[in-house]
């Protein structure tokens, strides 16, 4: 089995233990202050860190300012003016598609 | 079912013709069944089509269109089958990049544990029910007024964004398949985008929240510098315990000074 589908196989196993665990322990055993500022403000962490990582980054351990961060740009404005999910992404994808033609 | 389940359902339909008969009083009826399910199709059909969104990520990540249906069957939590795809096209070890993806996952305990005290589910239905908690459910759900239509907020947005989620993850890795090179037409930015738009309305919750993100920004792109791919999004994860304590200290400052200020006062006194 390749690597590829171990990490497939293992997300899925791991999430979908979180979900039943939540469902399953009595309401409060988890529900610590500390606890839950943790679970409210990691994925604000990792969301941002992917966002940036994938919109400078150049593999395997460069930064750079492309295209990517013109799509991304455009898409923050769409994004901070309320537009819908789907129209953030596609902003992104259009600005950076259209900057990379130019250039 | 035993006697006593019996007997715990017929407290909780008690409970509810009472809470009916309150709403009613109070001249606000309890939710009709069409609004509820009104609302979930619309959440479901909204969010699941961005599923597209994440078929077109998987192969622009060079996934198998098998994987990428996989991913959206399986693991079903959008956050985190973004997360794995981008830190497996970025070259990460598969431990880090499910590390990442699990610490995403994490949320959804809490979901479940609003959830559960909400819904009362039978422990026979758990198992089942327990794949459809995610963010959306919970937000449908934990809204209503009543049991009953928490029950079926849960399960019609649960399996209506299950549904539409998955086929369109389908159309959208069949679709950038056939297109070739993804990034040609900028598709390589649909995850990042995704990230940027599941974040940007925790932004506007308080400047808690935009320090993490600053912060955890910024570690990542020093840390990946020199990290191995996968490991710098694990290292923003310090940016809450920074920013938390950072913040506990100048609470504990302003306090101190307030008892100076206040003894000051004493003794002026």
């Amino acid at each position: 089995m390749s690597t590829t589908w171990l990490a497939i196989l293992g997300t899925a196993v791991g999430c979908y233990a979180f979900k039943l665990l939540g469902l399953s322990v009595p309401a409060g055993l988890l529900d610590r202050p500390v606890v839950r500022r943790f679970a409210a403000l990691a994925p604000i962490a990792l969301l941002a860190a992917l966002t940036a990582l994938q919109t400078f980054g150049q593999a395997p351990h460069g930064l750079t300012v492309d295209a990517r961060a013109a799509g991304l740009a455009a898409a923050g404005i769409a994004a901070w003016r309320r537009a819908p999910f789907l129209v953030v992404v596609l902003v992104a994808v259009l600005v950076t598609a259209a900057v990379r033609d130019l250039t | 079912m035993t006697a006593l389940q019996h007997g715990r359902e017929d407290v909780e339909d008690i409970e509810e013709t009472r809470s009916a008969a309150v709403a009613a009083a109070s001249g606000r009826p309890g939710r009709p069944d069409r609004a509820v399910v009104r609302d979930s199709l619309a959440v479901g059909l909204a969010v699941g089509v961005s599923g597209v969104a994440f078929g077109v990520t998987g192969a622009a990540a060079h996934l198998t269109v098998w994987q990428i249906c996989a991913l959206s069957l399986l693991v079903f939590t959008g956050a985190s089958q973004f997360a794995l795809v981008g830190s497996l096209a970025a070259g990460a070890a598969p431990f880090a990049a499910v590390a990442g993806a699990l610490f995403l996952g994490v949320r959804n305990s809490f979901y479940g544990m609003r959830l559960g005290e909400r819904l009362q589910l039978p422990r026979w239905v758990r198992p089942f029910a327990a794949q459809a908690v995610i963010d959306e459910t919970a937000a449908v759900a934990l809204v209503q007024p009543d049991r009953r239509s928490a029950r079926l907020g849960f399960t019609v947005t649960g399996v209506c964004l299950y549904a539409v989620w998955n086929a369109t993850t389908f159309a959208g890795a069949i679709g950038a398949d056939a297109l070739g090179d993804t990034s040609r037409y900028g598709l390589d930015v649909a995850g990042p985008a995704v990230f940027l738009a599941l974040l940007a309305p925790r932004l506007r919750e308080g400047g808690e929240e935009r320090a993490v993100a600053l912060l955890g920004a910024l570690l990542a792109l020093v840390a990946v510098t020199f990290l191995p791919a996968g490991m710098p999004v694990l290292v923003a994860l310090a940016a809450v315990p920074a920013v938390a304590f950072a913040r506990s200290a100048r609470t504990r400052t302003r306090t101190k000074k307030n008892e100076n200020n206040e003894k000051a006062e004493e003794h002026a006194r």
